[in-house]
């Protein structure tokens, strides 16, 4: 459904994606996660037509996207990352062109707008100007253009981007639901996010794509270590790194002073970070420890690898992703 | 063909409701009425002056230099702004619609402007014998040479996301393209002749303040004294498409950057 052979993007004399060749079959639902210029954006644009790559092809439903631009076109919902809307229009007039833009007569936009409102929940809003509207709700009429004339392709560049947190609860959910019933392609610098909602990850960095697969296959080659956090209260600190390194499935045990930590052992509680031999159950070993030593357990829960640990793993280490 | 006449019409209805919604419009409307009813006033307010429009379309003319760019900064720049331009151009749509639209939209805001202009018309009519013919070839020229101003100020609009760099660069070469007279006499032969070919409008002499208002020179001239010249029609319709085709490019050209 959606193809790109050595595509390649310079603008000017700076590579913004450098030969990406990816294959995305109808009906996946996939992730481009990346940090800030990873490209993310830029892949998008060339996608939805918006900027020709430099070298290289890309297609959508088999239309090239240079050659046969408006026919590839009329099989894409795009949003892009900065929501843009005409905010001197309401709601539906706002729908409404658009929907004709992408070439639906007005009977079929009159027998699809109220589904599309209902499904992104804007009932109340309908004949609200959008310059009134919240970023959240702004959020929901990008996404109701995007899906208004039943594209089989949607693409949605980041986006729950500055909205509230319960909005953007919503919006991965109403994301979700969609993905049935199109070719899904979302970017986020979110690793939780994109896990729950996509099949498939593509990590892109400067340019490059460095790891192509399922999200859990993903965190399963990158994590290399089993890491926990732990606070105690009782003992001194060094009785807590002693007992720790004793055991064997343990890598190393150090003091955390990250600003949660701190917050902790306000209580007078202590807290370390554990880091442990992958497959180990480091939680459980660690708490039967703590509790056979009779000291007070007060938090312990694994926890997830961070994003630039992430990419510090994918961009040093080659043969990943092999 | 159907779709690509369809794809104008909605955009142009697009911009007509948002021409209507917000108060530029109506802004660029009333100046123009309020300086036009000047000229026009001043030009036929003496005991024994000519019952004609000549005073007003000098004066419109002249300050459409200003409001036709009014008219057109914000069709292009806001698009750019808002980033709605990434959606109409990842839509089923080809730049030179987007820009025919957008024309349309202006041109008609434009028509609507001019036709406000009858009352004086009427007054003239009521008042005194007009000739009919002058003040028909009067609007015809003043149609023509809005046309060609607002695709101009569209390239403007096109080229940044300002509107207010828009407005100052489409006035800028509508004024440049005005008064080029200052530059063709100080040349001679046929560079004169050529450089006064591109005369849009009637210029004024810096010596004489009583020349301002006037409509003499450029293509325009002609119109107010009530002839039709096949070159003066073709110059303004040249322009417009002219500029028009250039609005076209740098869209395209968005898409290569």
């Amino acid at each position: 459904m959606i193809k790109l052979e050595h595509m390649t993007k310079m603008y000017g004399d700076f590579p913004a994606v450098i030969d990406v060749s990816v294959d995305i079959q109808k009906g996946e639902i996939v992730g481009f996660l990346g940090p800030n210029g990873a490209g993310k954006t830029t892949t998008m644009r060339v996608l939805t037509g918006f900027t020709p790559p430099t070298e290289g092809t890309a297609s959508i439903a088999g239309y090239d996207v240079v050659d046969h631009s408006l026919e590839a076109r009329r099989h894409i919902g795009y949003l892009p990352e900065t929501v843009p809307l005409y905010l001197d229009m309401t709601v539906t007039d706002y729908l409404v062109f658009m929907g004709r833009i992408r070439g639906m007569n007005d009977e079929r936009i009159k027998k699809r707008l109220p589904e599309v409102i209902d499904r992104v929940k804007l009932g109340d809003y309908q004949f609200t100007h959008i310059q009134k509207l919240s970023k959240g709700y702004r959020q929901r009429v990008g996404i109701a253009q995007a899906i208004l004339h039943e594209p089989e392709v949607l693409v949605l560049d980041e986006p729950t981007i500055g909205i509230d947190p319960i909005q953007v609860v919503e919006t991965r959910s109403l994301i979700s639901e969609l993905a049935g019933d199109h070719t899904l392609i979302l970017s986020s610098h979110i690793l939780p996010e994109v896990s729950a909602i996509c099949k498939r990850v593509l990590v892109i960095h400067d340019g490059r794509i460095v790891a192509d697969d399922e999200p859990r296959n993903l965190s399963d080659k990158l994590q290399h270590t089993e890491r926990v956090q732990l606070a105690v209260r009782g003992p001194e600190s060094r009785e807590v790194v002693a007992a720790l390194r004793a055991l064997p499935i343990v890598i190393d045990v150090r003091n955390d002073n990250s600003a949660e930590a701190r917050r902790v052992s306000m209580d007078g509680a202590l807290t370390f970070i554990v880091d442990a031999k992958p497959g180990a159950r480091a939680v459980e070993t660690v708490a039967k420890t703590v509790v056979s030593k009779g000291w007070g357990l007060v938090n312990l829960h694994p926890l997830p690898m961070t994003l630039e640990e992430i990419f510090l793993q994918l961009t040093t280490k080659e043969d990943l992703g092999n | 063909m159907r779709t690509a006449l369809l794809n104008i019409r909605y955009i142009a209805l697009k911009e007509i409701r948002i021409y209507f919604s917000t108060p530029m419009a109506y802004i660029v409307a009333a100046a123009f009425l309020a300086i036009t009813g000047f000229f026009f006033v001043a030009s036929v307010s003496d005991a024994f002056s000519e019952a004609n429009v000549r005073g007003f379309a000098a004066g419109a003319i002249f300050f459409m230099i200003f409001l036709s760019p009014a008219l057109t900064m914000r069709l292009l720049s806001e698009e750019q702004k808002l980033g709605t331009l990434e959606l109409l151009l990842t839509s089923p749509l080809r730049e030179i619609e987007v820009v025919l639209g957008k024309f349309i939209a202006a041109f008609a805001m434009l028509t609507i402007m001019l036709a406000g202009t009858l009352y004086y018309v009427v007054v003239l009519f009521v008042y005194g014998v007009p000739d009919l013919g002058p003040i028909l070839t009067g609007y015809l020229g003043l149609l023509l040479y809005g046309a060609a101003t607002l695709a101009v100020g569209l390239l403007a609009s096109a080229v940044t996301p300002n509107q207010l760099v828009a407005l100052v660069v489409g006035a800028g070469i509508l004024t440049a393209f005005t008064v080029i007279d200052f530059v063709s006499q100080r040349v001679t032969g046929i560079a004169a002749q050529v450089v006064d070919g591109f005369q849009l409008g009637s210029s004024f002499s810096t010596s004489d303040p009583r020349s301002f208002g006037l409509a003499e020179g450029g293509h325009f001239a002609d119109f107010a004294r009530g002839i039709v010249s096949a070159g003066d029609i073709a110059y303004y319709i040249s322009v417009t498409v002219v500029f028009l085709f250039l609005t076209v490019m740098a869209l395209e050209i968005r898409r290569w950057r």
